[in-house]
């Protein structure tokens, strides 16, 4: 492992050129002679950067920065138009589950067809073809053609196939993270065993969240060039100060990307989550004017004094409905070494239709962030009632109607 | 951390000419024992090969793939492959035998033997050239390499034929035919020579299909005109023959790399026919009277060409692919 280069970016550029109209054929050639305006775009611009082996490094950027086209050079898919990519050992690219899939054949031969497609030989699907079909559990319709499967189905054997190709460099695209929860938190779990097994990851993403969750590194990019290259924090401060240059609204961040740094050497971790609510064991949602309970196992290295626990609800496609800790609500105690745990519990959550997240994070009476989790604590509410919106607001109606005279 | 310096709009950036030298291994990975991959805009027809290489089981699945999906969905399935060329001869030994006697004896087994090596290629050609198109999906989200699916479909092409040779060996069985037994070691260079020269072809209009979709109607009119190139359905000995002579143009008529590999295919399977012209009965030789080398050279030559061509072919995609992407 000691620092070798897994990958190697050097001087990438790609150029696309957007005609006016687009010539396909022969004929429109001809016809036109050469004359077809066109503007050139660098989709990158001299983007070099280096892997280490065993690292996983995200790329930062916002929608059109260029880091889907920067994914599609390392893997192969597009050439640059100047420069070059070195990419050491084999490299699977996840860029769509089940690309390849052809529905007339069964389950079987996709997995073959599929697998070999990203470069895996038919021995090693032999041997791994049993833990593929259990990943998928689809032990009953793996000779079924591909054609009758639920997208459900299709999906989870596009993972399944995805996940045992046994790459050296993992490419990954945040199409990943489409799908639902639980799925999301399947795909996270095999990225956090591939890192343990040192393998290295390029992430792409637009999520800083996901960043600091996972990435050692991080590359911004910026209008097709490299802003910053840095541990994932600095990354994300860079990344940061220059959404605020170019003037993006915090709600386009989402919700926690204004949260403050991580501390090295964390005294204290989050260890779990947990929710319950008047349905729990019931019912996997939550109605309105639920009892709810969030509670918060931690582990403490050490004694620390003033521990301040907050929680935060938001929508989930962010925007904050309500936040405060336990230094607002004066609660704020010393923690001794060891396990706790520390439950928040809200009598009536006026909360409608819809599905929210809960942040919680551990700090310092002084706003040090010690711990945080963002994606673990979610719950859908499913309102049997008829009132409409994301709160109750439960109204006192009185009606008076005045008498013709 | 570091920070690089904000873009400069006025620099506009270093945007080095379009014949940079070509992209050399990366300085900074030296190890052995893993596969360095390099994507560049050039890359070496070594390392190309390399990739090609290593992706051949690809290349099995591909063609199981095609051939398993082509009778999936109907009654017969896999029958039909041997049915349609069963149902062509019959058709065309009722119609030549009978309706149109054209003098050449046993013609339907002249015209099979060519046919055999002309839908070989007819098909391959025609079949690869819009499959990257078709495969857009594949391609524009998997990283492999792409010539990979245009080998394929010369890859199903042949399995087809090996069907429709084995129906018509069948044939003649039935009608109690002989085959020149002497020469059957003769098809080797031959289908080598006709895989080899569909391969070239269908690896550059493959990609060139991508970039201009209407290719793939010009090819099929051009295969239209190229079958009468090929001595499929006149004898080539005779009027051919001796007009070209004549004029010392005969060369012209073998610059068709088609036309060696099936005049080798007739010379397998026609060779033993009688040769009596069945209309006048005068004596008939449909066949060159060439001797066993000319057909090895004429076969060996073309695989050479084909060699040079796929090559060639190899290299325009290669610098056609790095677009595929965004053209589909």
């Amino acid at each position: 492992m000691a620092g070798q280069v897994a990958v190697d970016v050097v001087d990438v550029s790609k150029r696309f050129r957007l005609y006016r109209e687009k010539l396909t054929s022969v004929k429109d050639r001809v016809l036109r002679m050469g004359r077809n305006p066109y503007v050139d775009f660098w989709a990158l611009r001299d983007v070099s950067f280096t892997v280490d082996e065993g690292e996983t490094v995200g790329i930062l950027g916002r929608n059109g920065s260029g880091k889907s086209t920067l994914l599609k050079c390392v893997s192969g898919i597009l050439q640059p138009t100047h420069g070059h990519v070195a990419v050491r050992g084999q490299l699977a690219a996840l860029l769509e589950l089940g690309a390849g899939f052809q529905p007339e054949l069964s389950g079987r031969d996709n997995i073959y067809l599929n697998a070999s497609l990203l470069g895996l030989s038919s021995k090693e699907v032999e041997r791994r073809f049993d833990q593929i079909v259990a990943f998928a559990e689809l032990e009953q319709f793996i000779d079924n053609q591909v054609k009758y499967y639920s997208s459900g189905m299709f999906v989870r054997l596009g993972f399944a196939v995805a996940v045992n190709v046994d790459p050296d460099v993992l490419v990954v695209d945040e199409v990943l993270a489409v799908g639902d929860e639980n799925f999301q938190r399947k795909c996270l779990a095999r990225i956090k065993q591939f890192q343990e097994e040192g393998r290295t990851i390029l992430f792409v993403t637009h999520a800083a969240d996901l960043v600091r969750q996972i990435c050692d590194r991080a590359v911004v990019l910026a209008d097709s060039r490299v802003l910053a290259v840095g541990t994932a924090g600095e990354a994300i401060s860079a990344y940061h100060e220059y959404l605020a240059a170019i003037g993006v609204a915090e709600a386009e961040l989402g919700p926690s990307d204004a949260r403050p740094e991580l501390v090295q050497d964390r005294p204290v971790e989050i260890t779990n989550v947990a929710l319950e609510h008047t349905g729990s064991g019931v019912r996997p949602y939550v109605e309105p004017h639920d009892r709810l309970t969030v509670r918060i196992d931690y582990e403490a290295r050490e004694a620390v004094p003033g521990i301040v626990f907050s929680y935060a609800f938001y929508f989930q496609g962010g925007g904050l409905i309500h936040a405060s800790d336990t230094a607002i609500l004066e609660k704020t105690f010393d923690a001794p070494a060891g396990r706790g745990q520390v439950a928040f519990t809200f009598p009536d959550v006026p909360l409608l239709e819809g599905s929210y997240m809960i942040h919680v994070a551990i700090s310092s009476a002084t706003g040090l962030v010690y711990d945080l989790r963002e994606q673990d604590a979610m719950f859908e509410v499913t309102n049997p009632g008829r009132s409409r919106g994301s709160v109750d607001l439960q109204p006192e109606v009185e009606i008076s109607v005045a008498t013709p005279s | 951390m570091e920070v690089q310096a904000a873009p400069d709009p006025a620099s506009g950036g270093h945007v080095p000419e379009a014949d940079e030298p070509l992209a050399t291994t990366s300085l900074s990975i030296t190890s052995e024992e893993k596969p360095i991959r390099v994507v560049a805009a050039r890359v070496g027809i070594w390392q190309r090969l390399r990739e090609l290489w290593a992706f051949r089981e690809l290349f099995g699945f591909l063609v199981r793939k095609e051939v398993k999906v082509k009778y999936k969905n109907s009654a017969l399935g896999f029958m039909w492959s041997m049915l349609n060329p069963a149902f062509s001869l019959a058709v065309f030994f009722v119609l030549f035998t009978y309706f149109l006697p054209n003098g050449i004896p046993q013609f339907v087994i002249y015209m099979f033997s060519a046919l055999l090596v002309w839908n070989l290629f007819q098909t391959a050609v025609l079949s690869s050239t819009g499959v990257i198109v078709n495969n857009g999906g594949i391609v524009k989200k998997v990283a492999f390499p792409r010539e990979i699916l245009s080998f394929a479909a010369v890859g199903s092409s042949s399995v087809f034929f090996v069907f429709q040779a084995i129906v018509m060996l069948i044939f003649m069985f039935a009608f109690w035919h002989r085959p020149a037994w002497a020469y059957i070691w003769l098809l080797v260079p031959a289908i080598a020579a006709v895989v080899l020269f569909a391969s070239a072809l269908s690896v550059f209009f493959s990609a060139v299909n991508v970039y201009l979709r209407d290719v793939q109607h010009l090819v099929e009119v051009v295969m239209m005109a190229w079958f009468w190139a090929v001595p499929g359905i006149y004898p080539f000995a005779g009027k051919v023959h001796d007009t070209l002579a004549a004029h010392h143009i005969l060369w012209i008529y073998f610059l068709n790399p088609i036309t060696p590999p099936v005049m080798t295919f007739q010379r397998f399977f026609y060779a033993n026919m009688h040769p009596i012209n069945t209309v006048t009965h005068a004596p008939f030789q449909a066949l060159a009277t060439y001797p066993m080398g000319w057909y090895i050279g004429a076969d060996l030559a073309v695989i050479a060409i084909s060699l040079v061509l796929l090559l060639g072919a190899l290299a325009v995609f290669g610098r056609l692919e790095g677009n595929f992407a965004e053209e589909l």
